[in-house]
């Protein structure tokens, strides 16, 4: 039951700020404070009350592929809701689920107190709308029933639509209707998947069910398949962003309140990443495979692409918009990989990119409510106004381009290296986007903080409380540096399971060690030859 | 007393943190305590770990300390780990050391800048990743040090933030060497995949167990290194970035780029030096790109006006005999100039600042001269400097490893006449420009007043270091003079013996060899004298006249490699950075809905409310219809 608290709790919250806002903006600011921080302290105590469940190796949970995704459940709780359609309320939490629901409750957090005084109208309305993108962002994160999926997914576009044309900047009409657009009509394609899927799965076996767990493993044609992937494909691409569906991103990011920003880059994108790994490669794993070369180029486009897109921006925000398509790039190159390696990095990425990128946002919005421009020619130099400021924006902007000894480095160094396995060229220029993003961020660097202070600006440098949030997001990263075997070990069930699943339709993408035995281990050290080499050049290289 | 070696990089680190934390809130004097002290404590730590490993080697001459493991991802499991050899001893010496001594000599110049606590708070960070990177036992934490230093070097470079110039330098030098490190980086997923770790020990081993001499793959994994370290050391092609980076206050000069930094890629190649003795045509590659940097930056070293360019050019140079040796198998003789290197430049560059200081911050060496009695003390040092760079026979130790570099190129079995005559030609022109700066800077007229000299905190770095460029080389002699090498002794246990086995082994190695270098280095200090004393006059109006003109002019510029690389790398990105600035795709989306708007229009305008219209064009349709139907 404590899952469905997660959603209740700030869904609860939301309409109990708008009320208190009346009596004092205050109390709406401390519930929203209340309704991302409880779920979150619950969520931590039920992480610590299950690390040894998360920790025990991957035993699969009866016959089947539901059997597969059973072996990693800590949690989950199942009824009824719309009987005659096979629909249930069906939530369920594994190790993926637990670092996606830290990530939404964390930057709902950051959200609400990177707004405590940038928003001064209609504050009791912004606190809803933040609350119920949360309530929807956790619902998507627990739904196991793809209705159900379906429902909370459009469910969060609503509050996020409004919280763009409400409290956004000048485009802001503009740039929500896009979103909207671009989002409605990829959810639909994927509901008519859904719905194509689920008729499918009727005609096989006379049973009307949206549960992911009974559709997995639903036979159809190889045609069929990869029609059905492609309307999953859509939405997940859309949101991720893949390039060329990302262009609603940089306008949404750009013209939304800094909250609106850090939810949107840290959470709302990555649903594309998280449906991918939970639904659709799973559900049409050949499909997938079929579909790998097409979608590895489109992750190097979107990686390259973005960076010489970002480092042309003049809006500062524009800038860090654009990133966020470049790193997503590396999110698909690795869900494509699909070995251990880069399944694991993909997961890292989406925590630390949140970090990363959440943070640039907070300071790109801390900056604007200074100095009121976003654009970088009318900044420069300021360095010297705000020393503390220019430090911590150097230190995101290091993160961003990917320098080790930050998370963003162990994720994009394992997906690369899980890439490797699969395409040498596509690692290659997965890596050649990292000098990309070393072009964009020092010259972001230069613009905004470096040179001569030539506009007279005077401001104050970070406060305490901005200290607060963007120090714990320092150290975040930093520890996920030097010691991301939490997440790892926490994700690790999950990752088996999914391989697993996928490995039964004569999925072999590159080492699965932790499932398949001693094939990747260090084991397999000393006999390098052949058996080491999954690629063409071991077999030049071996001797015998 | 090994157990301690954690704490080398460890102290740095800390200073750094300590500095970053408190800030503001440092008086000058502590902030200069605190980041020369940690670096003095690490050098303190270093000796005490260093001697004794020296006095009483563990097992099989190495010691491994590991901290924890880095992560844990299907058998990828690197560590936080430390590894200690006769390499990493005597890198980890020369960066504590050197590395202190340049931290003393910053608390007195840069005493004024108002970047005081972050000069140091960058300086710190520096060597705490310099040293995790010649102590990581893995490629990765390797890898870690790597864009460490490199931040660092581009924090530096770009330390006087207000001049824009100061940080392009800056980005340029990241930017470029991290297109090595894309190279690097690819290697590390080659070598992980065909051997299943990083770490480096192990997968050493295996690559010795797998890999068959002169395959494909070993051949790729040894070169995509070297495109790291390419980077890195300033090799040709990507050399152009250490010219810019003189924009950096000197002691960041000194240290970074040119006593350690910079000599990473010669680190780098040393320790996987079993990957390139499998990989000889990689090794090839290696000497060949030795060989021609150190000609091309020294030509360019020997036209340039700005003090610190010169010598940034002849840092590229010697890097380049270090490569050289690397590429004929001549680890050690690589490692010994490192040694050598690192003394005279990092002397030479903390003269150079005290120079600049003293002339008002004065690059330009035409405009200064006559120094010698203004500033007697650098006058002498400066001296030691430029003749251990010119490998003044006997009395520097820039002779001992230069000659045995030279001698390798000819007498290894990998060695050939073309790398031996390219390395005297080399020696040539180092002699020529060494005594250029020297009689140039130094003697002739003054031409700018002296408004400021050295008190004891950069007077002592620069005795110290003087006295160990003469005393420095002394550690491996040459056979024909005396027995006594114990540097080589010391480094045979990590690293492949010097092989001088080639038919020209004997002279190479011999008194005519060594005959041969002399005569090569006293000739080429004559001429400079000549040139730079009493011809003075004539050679500079040869060297402006219409014929030498454009040569000189090419060669100042660096033989044209920014040129190209501008036109060919940097304006198309920015061109298509600016024409796309808008996103093209974004231009599809407004496309549809533009034709989704224009659709509305024409629809809307049929609504005109005109009854006799409406009849008109459902007459039309029927007319229409009844005729596709009969005339089917």
């Amino acid at each position: 039951m404590i899952l469905v608290l997660y959603i209740l709790i700030p869904a609860v919250a939301a309409p109990v700020a708008w009320l208190l806002a009346r009596r004092s903006p205050a109390l709406a600011r401390w519930t929203a404070v209340a309704g991302t921080a409880v779920p979150l302290v619950i969520l931590v105590a039920q992480w610590i009350a299950k690390a040894s469940a998360l920790q025990a190796a991957f035993v699969a949970k009866g016959p089947g592929p539901s059997g597969l995704i059973a072996g990693s459940w800590i949690a989950h709780v199942q009824t009824t809701w719309i009987g005659s359609l096979g629909i249930s309320f069906f939530l369920a939490a594994d190790g993926l689920t637990m670092i996606m629901l830290l990530l939404t409750f964390a930057l709902g957090l950051l959200a609400v107190l990177c707004s405590w005084r940038g928003i001064t109208e209609r504050v009791g309305a912004f606190h809803f709308m933040i609350l119920w993108t949360v309530a929807g962002l956790a619902g998507v994160f627990l739904s196991l029933d793809l209705f159900l999926f379906y429902f909370f997914f459009e469910m969060m576009l609503i509050p996020m639509y409004f919280l763009i044309a409400v409290w956004g900047h000048e485009k802001r009409v503009y740039a929500a209707i896009k979103f909207f657009i671009f989002t409605q009509v990829s959810g639909l394609l994927m509901l008519v998947a859904i719905v194509a899927l689920v008729v499918i799965h009727e005609r096989a076996t006379g049973v009307y069910t949206f549960d992911f767990t009974q559709l997995l493993g639903t036979r159809m044609a190889s045609g069929t398949a990869f029609v059905l992937m492609l309307g999953f494909f859509a939405a997940f691409a859309v949101k991720l962003p893949v390039w060329p569906l990302h262009t609603w991103l940089p306008d949404a990011h750009t013209e939304a309140p800094t909250a609106g920003s850090v939810l949107l880059a840290g959470v709302l994108i990555k649903i594309g990443a998280y449906g991918m790994l939970r639904f659709m490669v799973p559900l049409f794993p050949d499909a997938v495979r079929d579909f790998r070369t097409v979608a590895l180029i489109l992750a190097v486009i979107g990686i390259i692409y973005g960076a010489i897109m970002a480092y042309g921006q003049k809006d500062m925000k524009r800038l860090v918009a654009y990133t966020s398509v470049s790193h997503m790039g590396f999110v698909l190159l690795g869900v494509f990989a699909w070995n251990s390696w880069a399944l694991q990095g993909v997961i890292l990425q989406l925590v630390c990119h949140a970090l990363s990128t959440g943070a640039l946002f907070i300071m790109v919005g801390g900056l604007q409510d200074r100095i009121h421009t976003r654009d970088m020619d009318k900044m420069g130099g300021l360095w010297q106004v705000a020393p503390r400021m220019g430090g911590t924006a150097m230190f995101f902007a290091m993160a961003s381009l990917g320098l080790p000894g930050l998370g963003n480095f162990v994720a994009e160094f394992l997906i690369l290296v899980g890439v490797w396995q699969v395409s040498h060229w596509a690692a290659v220029l997965g890596a050649v986007g990292l000098v990309f993003a070393t072009v964009y961020a020092l010259w972001m660097m230069q613009r905004a903080f470096q040179g001569e202070e030539t506009h007279s600006w005077s401001f104050a440098d970070l406060t305490r409380r901005e200290v607060g949030m963007l120090g714990a997001m320092i150290v975040a990263l930093v520890l996920l540096g030097f010691w991301p075997q939490p997440l790892i070990t926490t994700a690790k069930q999950t990752v088996t399971g999914l391989q697993l699943m996928t490995g039964q339709s004569t999925l072999s993408w590159g080492p699965t060690a932790e499932a398949g035995g001693p094939a990747a281990g260090e084991a397999a050290l000393p006999a390098a030859d052949g058996a080491a080499g999954s690629t063409a050049l071991a077999d030049d290289g071996a001797r015998q | 007393m090994l157990g301690l070696l954690w704490l080398i990089p460890a102290l740095p680190a800390a200073g750094f943190v300590l500095l970053m934390l408190l800030n503001r809130r440092l008086s000058r004097p502590a902030a200069a305590w605190i980041g020369a002290g940690s670096v003095g404590l690490s050098a303190l730590v270093a000796l005490i770990v260093c001697g004794s490993f020296i006095v009483s080697p563990p097992a099989g001459d190495s010691y491994h300390q590991v901290l924890w493991t880095w992560f844990d991802v299907a058998g990828f499991a690197p560590t936080i780990g430390f590894y200690l050899d006769a390499v990493s001893v005597l890198w980890v010496l020369v960066i504590t050391f050197v590395g202190f001594l340049i931290h003393l000599y910053s608390t007195e110049h840069m005493e004024h800048d108002e970047g005081f606590t972050r000069f140091f708070m960058y300086l710190n960070l520096f060597v705490a990743s310099m040293l995790v990177l010649v102590l990581a036992d893995n490629m990765l934490l390797l890898y870690l040090g790597w864009e460490g230093v490199g931040l660092c070097s581009y924090l530096l470079i770009s330390f006087w933030q207000k001049d824009p110039q100061n940080v392009y330098s800056g980005r340029k030098a990241f930017i470029v060497t991290r297109v090595g490190d894309t190279a690097l980086i690819a290697g590390l997923f080659l070598l992980f995949t065909q051997l299943r770790t990083l770490q480096i020990q192990p997968m050493l081993a295996a690559a010795q167990h797998s890999f068959v001499p002169g395959s494909a793959v070993a051949v790729a994994a040894a070169l995509l290194i070297l495109g790291g370290a390419v980077g890195k050391s300033a090799q040709v092609p990507l050399q152009t970035w250490l010219p810019d980076a003189m924009a950096g206050p000197s002691p960041v000069s000194a240290l970074i780029h040119a006593a350690t930094m910079v000599t990473a890629g010669v680190y780098l190649i040393a320790r996987t030096n079993v990957l390139f003795t499998l990989a000889p045509d990689a090794r090839l590659v290696v000497a060949i790109v030795g060989t021609v940097t150190l000609l091309i930056a020294g030509f360019s070293a020997l036209v340039q006006h700005d003090l610190k360019r010169a010598l940034a050019y002849s840092t590229i140079s010697q890097i380049g005999y270090m490569f050289l040796a690397l590429g004929v198998s001549g680890w050690e003789a690589g490692v010994f100039h490192f040694m050598t290197h690192a003394f005279f430049k990092a002397l030479l560059f903390l003269a150079a600042g005290v120079i600049i200081e003293a002339l008002a911050d004065e690059h330009d060496i035409f405009k200064m001269g006559g120094l010698v009695r203004e500033l007697p003390a650098v006058f002498w040092t400066f001296t030691i400097g430029a003749a251990a760079l010119a490998a003044l026979p006997f009395v520097t130790d820039g002779f001992y490893s230069k000659d045995l570099i030279i001698a390798t190129s000819l007498g290894s079995v990998d060695g050939s006449l073309w790398f031996y005559v390219g390395s005297l030609v080399g020696a040539f022109i180092t002699a020529l420009y060494s005594f250029r700066l020297v009689f140039l800077v130094f003697f002739g007229e003054r031409h700018t007043e002296v408004t400021r000299r050295p008190r004891w905190r950069q007077l002592v770095p620069l005795y110290a270091l003087a006295t160990l460029s003469i005393v420095g080389g002394l550690v491996w002699m040459p056979g024909w003079v005396s027995g006594f090498h114990p540097l080589e002794d010391f480094l045979d246990t990590a690293l492949p013996q010097l092989d001088l086995t080639s038919r020209y082994a004997a002279f190479a190695d011999g008194t005519g060899g060594a005959f041969v270098t002399i005569l090569i280095v006293a000739v080429g200090i004559g001429i400079a004298w000549l040139l730079w004393i009493p011809w003075r006059k004539s050679t500079h109006a040869f060297s402006e006249s219409p014929a030498v003109r454009p040569l000189a002019a090419y060669w100042l510029g660096g033989w044209g490699f920014d040129w190209v690389y501008e036109r060919v790398f940097v304006r198309p990105v920015k061109w298509f950075a600016h024409a796309a600035r808008n996103d093209l795709v974004d231009y599809v989306v407004g496309g549809i809905a533009w034709l989704n708007v224009a659709a509305w229009r024409a629809l809307s305008a049929g609504q005109t409310g005109r009854l006799r219209a409406y009849v008109a064009v459902a007459g039309f349709g029927i007319v229409l219809v009844l005729a596709v139907v009969v005339l089917r």
